[in-house]
């Protein structure tokens, strides 16, 4: 549990404190992993698939987000041709 | 202590040192029939015959010199040789080369391990070989293997969905994914997989030529336009381990279409009583047979196929074969389903 | 005993890689040090008795979502470093104080649950009519867990559409 909530830790400083998309996506991806290793804990702990099915959802979920987002990114830096956020402001105004 | 450790140890030791063996013998074996295939004679100066050529090119790859490109990011240009290495070979730890064997009066069985994932744990093992490609091209900071490794593991993930949705029909039919279940499974219906599965049987050879990077599809070594692909910047026992991945990952396919397709270890037409007498050959014997068997056809298809052009190339797998696993898939449910 | 250390040995090694996912400078070794990650976590799995789970982890996290990372990595070919830039308008501080929060969020829950007394866990498992890691996982699947399952193939349907349409250049 305590090392789930570390890695979600990490995955939170990484989405709050890097300007580069592609590492806040990568730490998304630690959050999720982080979501994952506590559910197949449980799923140990409580002696049963359950917690590993969830898993398997996350993962599914993951995959879906990367392919959007990655894709997200790639037409942002066609436009753009940059991957940091900060210039991100296509939505203000 | 002597069950759990030294016979694993052993074993590991044996297998991986067969593997590397055989793969320095399988490219000697290639250059011989492809120059036989193109009525030459191939090496013929190391030993009669050039059957020490493989001892003579270890030598050679091994003091030369080891050059690192000045722009290179050196970590991880050191590292994917490596990378690429090492799925190949700890593949072998779940394929079933025999069945039991008595030896020194113990029961060993002629395999490392037996996971209840094992087909999964191959393929799953393998996709973690295209970082190697991937990294050996951006890591170079060249632009012919860049080019080249981008082309590599494009074909690598296309072709694997194709080869994947095969062996989960496979899966389907023997009901497990462990090797040595499936072997079973093929020993209890008495009839190999081959002729339960034809289709798949194509799929997974062709998916295995493109995944292993082979002729008609070497694509991402095309010497004629990649200058040698994505390896180009290598030199000495770095580029030998990209050589020795390649070999390795070939005799992995042979032995994975050997397990799931040609009933591994069991002799030619289990359900025939009239070859019984072929029951005195042990379990390995057939299992290194078919193997070299996939291997010569590997080679065969070598010498006599032209290459792919990329685009053909995608198209055919996107478009053709992973078509045709699926429909292979949903047949393959429909059927079992009926069955029962 | 041993299980504990091969925990521990493992925890220490997933989060000394997320930590440089998150710290290194040059993305590509961002993305390498995501993988090694991935395949530690996938041990962890195994550890906890999920292999299944960890053949899907590498398979789909290590073999697939990750290269997608690293080919978008290579076609987004800088040519000025991605964090030169800052917004002046932007807040650092409070992104490392929201985390520094729900650290201690988690603190306190970590401390409070060492406090109070742990709750009866051994629950016998349900009684499944097949056995196996794999089987139970498809078992579920497919039994109680169906219609979630099927949103979750549209769901990746969806995403794989929606990544079809942004990436191309023109419709």
């Amino acid at each position: 549990m305590l090392l789930s909530a570390a890695l979600f830790i990490i995955g939170v400083v990484g989405v709050m404190v890097r300007r580069n998309i592609i590492i806040i996506f990568m730490s998304i991806e630690l959050i999720l992993n982080a979501v994952n290793i506590n559910l197949v804990a449980f799923s140990a702990q409580l002696q049963n698939a359950i917690g590993q099915v969830f898993a398997v959802f996350v993962i599914a979920v993951a995959a879906a987000e990367a392919a959007v987002g990655l894709g997200i990114i790639l037409a942002f830096y066609r436009n753009k041709e940059t991957v940091n956020i900060d210039e991100m402001n296509l939505m203000r105004w | 202590m002597i069950d759990n450790l030294v016979i694993p140890l052993l074993k590991i030791l044996i297998v991986l040192n067969a593997t590397l063996v055989g793969v320095t013998y399988m490219v000697l074996l290639e250059r011989k029939v492809i120059a036989w295939a193109q009525s030459r004679l191939g090496p013929m100066r190391v030993g009669p015959y050039g059957i020490l050529q493989p001892v003579a090119d270890a030598i050679k790859l091994m003091i030369k010199e080891d050059i690192t490109p000045v722009r290179a990011d050196k970590w991880v240009f050191t590292a994917a040789p490596i990378i690429s290495m090492v799925p190949a070979l700890i593949v072998y730890a779940v394929i079933p080369f025999g069945d039991k064997a008595r030896l020194f009066g113990r029961d060993i069985t002629l395999y490392i391990s037996d996971i209840n994932v094992g087909l999964l744990y191959i393929v799953s093992v393998a996709s973690v070989g295209v970082y190697g490609i991937i990294l050996a091209g951006y890591s170079s900071n060249s632009k012919y293997p860049l080019l080249a490794s981008l082309r590599a593991s494009a074909q690598l993930i296309s072709y694997e969905v194709a080869v994947t949705l095969t062996l989960v029909s496979v899966i389907l039919v023997a009901g497990s994914l462990s090797m040595v279940q499936i072997v079973r499974a093929q020993e209890s219906s008495h009839v190999w997989f081959l002729f339960v599965q034809p289709l798949a049987f194509a799929i997974f050879f062709i998916g295995g030529l493109a995944e292993t990077n082979r002729a008609p599809f070497d694509m991402p070594e095309a010497e004629q336009e990649l200058t040698g692909g994505f390896h180009t910047e290598y030199s000495g026992m770095r580029f030998a381990l990209f050589f020795l991945a390649e070999y390795a990952n070939m005799i992995v396919v042979s032995s994975v279409a050997t397990t799931l397709f040609l009933g591994g270890w069991l002799r030619p037409f289990p359900n025939v009583a009239a070859l019984g007498f072929l029951g005195f050959i042990p379990g390995w014997t057939w299992f290194l047979i078919k193997s070299f068997v996939f291997l010569y056809i590997f080679i065969w298809v070598r010498a006599t196929l032209p290459r792919y052009r990329y685009d053909q190339l995608m198209r055919l797998g996107w478009k053709v074969l992973i078509p045709l696993a699926i429909l292979n898939l949903v047949v393959t449910g429909i059927v079992k389903v009926l069955l029962l | 005993m041993g299980q504990a250390i091969a925990f521990y040995g493992l925890s220490f090694f997933i989060l000394f890689f997320a930590v440089l996912v998150v710290s290194t400078k040059d993305t590509v070794h961002s993305v390498l040090f995501l993988v090694l990650d991935f395949l530690f976590v996938a041990a962890l799995y195994v550890l906890l008795g999920a292999q299944f789970l960890a053949a899907i982890q590498v398979l789909v996290y290590a073999g697939g979502i990750v290269v997608l990372y690293l080919f978008v990595v290579m076609l987004v070919n800088l040519k000025r470093p991605p964090e030169a830039y800052e917004d002046p308008h932007r807040r650092t501080n409070l992104g490392f104080a929201l985390a520094a929060s729900v650290l201690l969020e988690v603190g306190a829950i970590a401390t409070y649950g060492y406090a109070s007394p742990a709750p009866a866990l051994a629950r016998a498992s349900e009684v499944f009519p097949v056995s196996g890691n794999t089987e139970e996982v498809g078992w579920l699947l497919y039994t109680s867990y169906l219609i979630p399952f099927e949103i979750a193939s549209m769901l990746l349907l969806v995403a794989m559409i929606g990544a079809i349409v942004l990436a191309k250049r023109e419709l």
